[in-house]
């Protein structure tokens, strides 16, 4: 700390970026209030945060897409004005967005050059594209296809050509926007490498993220902000703990308290079960597992593996092409979703704001959604609205759901509060089982904790738990046990103390045994 | 906890290399429904040769061409029952759910062509009046040169993520200003001109109120068309038709004969003696193909089409560039309304587009946003119209009604049953806003 501080006053003019007093307003809400940071090349630089506390506002001013309603942005002492993307990227900065900005159905060239693009008189030059692609390519040592078409491509390598697409308009100031959040423990680690090898080539790095292990991991400075402020600075050396509180700003606990398992009787059996999308893509593939009263079996794997498919199919929203699937020994695999529903299973799905909530209805309504049409909601033909309002303020003041009133609408509520709403409603009646797709998906580490508790909770009561996670920090907290998924088949069902690089592994479709014959040998070393 | 200790991911193969395909739900719901079309189509044959008698007659030459083809007969009934009895294997291939690879399309073609001759040679059976086929093929190219020209204005719209429902209004509209400009001036260039003008000013509207005030698009493009249709029948009403003499007399196209390749038999009188907005029709085919595949701009507009935001994001003004596409789009239709007056009879009547650009945009769907595919499409749709009105004048059995009715159930069977679900562009329809 003492080090940057001398270093900041010693040199007359700064090099690098450097942004002061940054504010930006939306209304009366003030996303980023007054917020200073620097970045100078061969450093990166976290910018650590929850979901919302303006992170991904800051740097859309940095890279033009928003105008700031005050501050300035120095390069090298400069300062600079970017009133588009494009001025922005002629000044050297680039980004890697968090959802990839990238054209699903182009090829890896025509996505690299598009907006500068090679040839003459209007003509498109593709050989000219695709030979920049493979020296770019070549030149940072990140291969790649350049007439692979983006939908064909795995998201980490997806994430490669969004790489090459800022490097291509030679980016000295490099952002990433929460580039871990869809890749693979493997490909997390190709993405730290590739960080550290661009600032080694002298690149200034600005890395967003809100996951305390990666900060640890690569940062040389980080600054944290919360709800639009910086709060401070921290030592790359500072604990996942020390960095929780000064992201939260207060003490949260990052385990979940949670007895083991007392495991009844088996609840759902899934047997053989086949799922076939709509352009004949055989999604699930024959898998076969149980889960039991009083235990959350997690289901791992990278997003895009069957999971959302084998979530959907169990409420019923998804044909099943063969299989069966029984609840308390009913066949439940052919039922349409208010029968499952009826038949006692609860739903969070993966995509709250599209899938499970409704924005334009209040609270509570929203809170009511799977069970309006029955008593006490519903008398005839009419909703019975004192009785859902009472409903309401309870699952509130339960759920800790902040908001003045539950009649607002649902689209005032900020993603966490929104997702204590799906819980509350689905757990709001006994349940035999409980089907969750990334329940805390975009939820800040406070809210976090809360959700963790309610789905033990839940467990403890009897309820059989399906947890869909893509994140291993989720399966390590809640899992009693983890079923691992890749191309729609089941790649092995582990206890929870799997170590994470046997997880990773798994994840890429390597069996157990394998994964943890060389991966055992390793622990040791390191431990 | 030290990442290094990982082995690092080999090489990763794209996921849908390893991933095997089976029969989805939906797409057995329509193999089968392909499958029921063409049976019911082949028992309408078995249907069909009950009533079939005596020989029919193909006549493969006009009798105006210099070169006169033979004419050819056919005995009707074995003809219609051996197309009948192709068209249920067809269907019953499909139904069975045993065809493979390349078999589908090529039952499906075997489907298509049995019932066309089939019923052709009911139609022309027993009749005095040979079949002219020759007079079909050209009337066909005839018929599809606005439906390629509207397909293609509404494909470069769409492309850039601006749907465009109101290719039928912009026919009407430049329909309208050709038949007036050509009175006024006894000019076809400058009446083409002008019609395209026409279509640029519709584009305009379209653009304006679905680029900058974010309209809902399909609502809008219907709205164009009654603009269209109230404004050209008040202006009709009100200054042509009392002064049809003057304004409503215009010069039409004549079929230019391109020569030596217009005198080769048969070909010659199909291809190369058609009027000049059919040739243009042809060029601009390969124009919005290059302009959409081959240039900056086209990669632009496909862009802004499929992911405004990531265009966006790399520095290009997606509203300029959808301003552009829905643009030049309004020439393209333009041209195509021309078609109806200086291309036809030189007079304008009120609502004279009849549809045909529903059908255009019919085509370019079933093309699937594909200026090729499209042209394809039109030329499908232009032979099936063809093909009702050629019937009509050999007094078939069936009411002419129906005959008229057959360009629309062919559209509708079309993008209904055979075709499916296409992929528009992705941002089809959406407006962007920052």
């Amino acid at each position: 700390m003492p080090q940057t501080a001398a270093d900041d006053s010693s040199a007359a003019p700064p090099r690098g970026l450097s942004l002061r007093g940054i504010t930006k307003r939306f209304g009366t809400f003030v996303a980023n209030d007054a917020v200073d940071l620097d970045v100078r090349p061969g450093e990166i630089h976290c910018l650590l945060g929850e979901n919302g506390a303006g992170k991904s506002t800051l740097m859309n001013v940095l890279y033009g897409l928003y105008a700031p309603d005050g501050g300035q942005i120095l390069i090298d002492g400069q300062p600079q004005h970017f009133a588009n993307p494009k001025q922005a990227m002629a000044a050297g900065i680039g980004m890697v967005h968090q959802h990839f900005m990238l054209v699903q159905v182009f090829s890896v060239a025509e996505n690299v050059v598009l907006g500068r693009e090679p040839g003459s008189l209007g003509a498109l030059d593709m050989r000219a594209a695709r030979s920049r692609v493979k020296e770019l390519s070549a030149r940072y040592n990140l291969p790649l296809e350049p007439d692979a078409i983006i939908e064909d491509l795995p998201v980490g390598v997806q994430q490669r050509v969004e790489i090459i697409k800022a490097l291509a308009n030679d980016a000295e100031y490099l952002i990433f926007d929460e580039p871990t959040a869809v890749l693979t423990p493997q490909e997390i680690d190709e993405l730290m490498a590739v960080m550290a090898s661009l600032r080694d080539e002298g690149k200034a790095i600005v890395f967003i993220t809100h996951k305390l292990r990666e900060v640890r991991a690569i940062a040389d400075r980080i600054t944290v902000i919360r709800r639009g402020r910086i709060v401070g600075q921290a030592e790359p050396g500072s604990s996942e703990a020390e960095l929780a509180e000064l992201m939260v700003g207060r003490a949260v606990s990052l385990t979940v308290d949670k007895q083991p398992a007392t495991v009844g009787e088996t609840r759902l059996r899934v047997k053989d079960l086949t799922i076939v999308n709509p352009a004949g893509a055989v999604v699930v593939d024959r898998i076969s597992f149980d889960v039991h009263a009083g235990e959350i079996l997690c289901v791992a794997g990278v997003q895009g593996n069957g999971q959302s498919e084998l979530a959907e199919a169990l409420l019923g929203v998804t044909p099943v092409s063969s299989g069966t699937v029984s609840l308390d020994g009913v066949d439940i695999h052919s039922l349409s979703p208010r029968e499952t529903i009826a038949a006692g299973l609860g739903y969070v799905p993966e995509d709250r704001q599209h899938d499970g909530f409704i924005g334009d209805f209040t609270i509570a309504e929203n809170l009511v959604l799977n069970q309006f049409h029955r008593a006490p909601f519903s008398k005839g033909l009419s909703l019975d609205l004192a009785a859902i309002d009472a409903f309401a303020q309870s699952r509130r003041s339960e759920f800790d759901i902040r908001t003045p009133d539950v009649s607002h609408l649902g689209s005032s509520l900020s993603g966490g509060n929104a997702q204590k709403v799906v819980l509350a409603r689905e757990l709001s009646r006994p349940l035999a089982l409980l089907v969750a797709s990334q329940p805390t998906r975009g939820v800040d580490v406070g809210a976090i904790e809360f959700l963790h508790k309610r789905i033990v909770a839940a467990r403890d009561s009897g309820t059989a738990v399906l947890l869909v996670s893509t994140e291993l920090e989720e399966v390590e907290a809640l899992a009693d046990r983890v079923m691992v998924m890749y191309r729609g088949q089941i790649v092995g069902i582990v206890g929870p103390q799997t170590p994470r690089d046997v997880l990773g592994l798994m994840m890429a479709g390597v069996p157990y045994e394998e994964a943890t014959a060389p991966a055992a040998g390793q622990q040791e070393v390191s431990s | 906890m030290s990442t290094t200790t990982i082995p690092p991911a080999g090489p990763q193969a794209p996921l849908s290399a390893t991933q095997h395909y089976v029969e989805s739900a939906q797409k057995r719901r329509s193999r089968l429904s392909i499958g029921a079309l063409i049976v019911a189509v082949g028992l309408l044959l078995v249907y069909l040769a009950f009533s079939t008698s005596g020989e029919a007659h193909f006549a493969l030459s006009n009798v105006f061409d210099e070169v006169q083809l033979p004419t050819i007969s056919v005995p009707g009934l074995p003809v219609v029952v051996t197309t009948a009895v192709l068209c249920l294997l067809a269907g019953a291939g499909f139904l069975s759910g045993r065809l493979r690879n390349r078999m589908p399309a090529l039952a499906g073609t075997v489907g298509g062509l049995a019932f066309l001759i089939g019923f052709l040679t009911w139609g022309a059976a027993g009749r005095d009046l040979p079949f002219p086929v020759s007079n079909q093929l050209a009337g066909t190219l005839s018929v599809a040169t606005p439906l390629i020209l509207g397909a293609l204005a509404g494909i470069l719209c769409e492309r850039s993520g601006v749907v465009n429902v109101a290719i039928e209004g912009q026919f009407l509209a430049a329909a309208f200003s050709a038949a007036v400009v050509g009175s006024l001036t006894r000019s076809i260039p400058i009446a083409l001109i002008s019609a395209m003008l026409t279509g640029v000013v519709m584009s305009a509207l379209l653009a304006l109120f679905s680029i900058k005030y974010l309209v809902d698009q399909v609502v809008l493009g219907v709205v164009l068309n009654l603009l269209a249709s109230g404004l050209t029948g008040f202006l009709f009403d009100q200054l042509v038709q009392p002064n049809s003499a003057t304004l409503n007399r215009s010069p039409i196209m004549e079929p230019i004969r391109i020569p030596l390749l217009a005198d080769i038999p048969f070909f010659g009188p199909i291809f190369f003696s058609q009027t000049i907005l059919a040739y243009l029709a042809a060029v601009c085919v390969a124009v919005v193909w290059f302009l959409l595949f081959r240039t900056t701009w086209g990669l632009r507009v496909r862009a802004v089409g499929e992911h405004p935001k990531a265009a966006d994001t790399v520095g290009i003004n997606v509203y300029a560039i959808r301003w552009s596409a829905v643009l030049t789009a309004g020439l393209f239709a333009g041209l195509g309304g021309a078609f109806f007056t200086i291309g036809s009879t030189g007079a304008f009547v009120k609502d004279m587009t009849v549809g045909n650009g529903f059908i255009a945009l019919a085509a370019l769907i079933m093309g699937r946003w594909h200026p090729i595919w499209a042209t394809v499409m039109a030329l499908f749709f232009g032979f099936v119209t063809q093909m009702a009105s050629q019937l009509q004048t050999l007094s078939t059995p069936v009411p002419s009604q129906f005959l008229l009715l057959l360009p629309y159930v062919a559209t509708i069977v079309a993008v209904a049953g055979l075709i499916g679900r296409t992929r528009a562009p992705a941002a089809d329809g959406t407006p962007y806003v920052k």
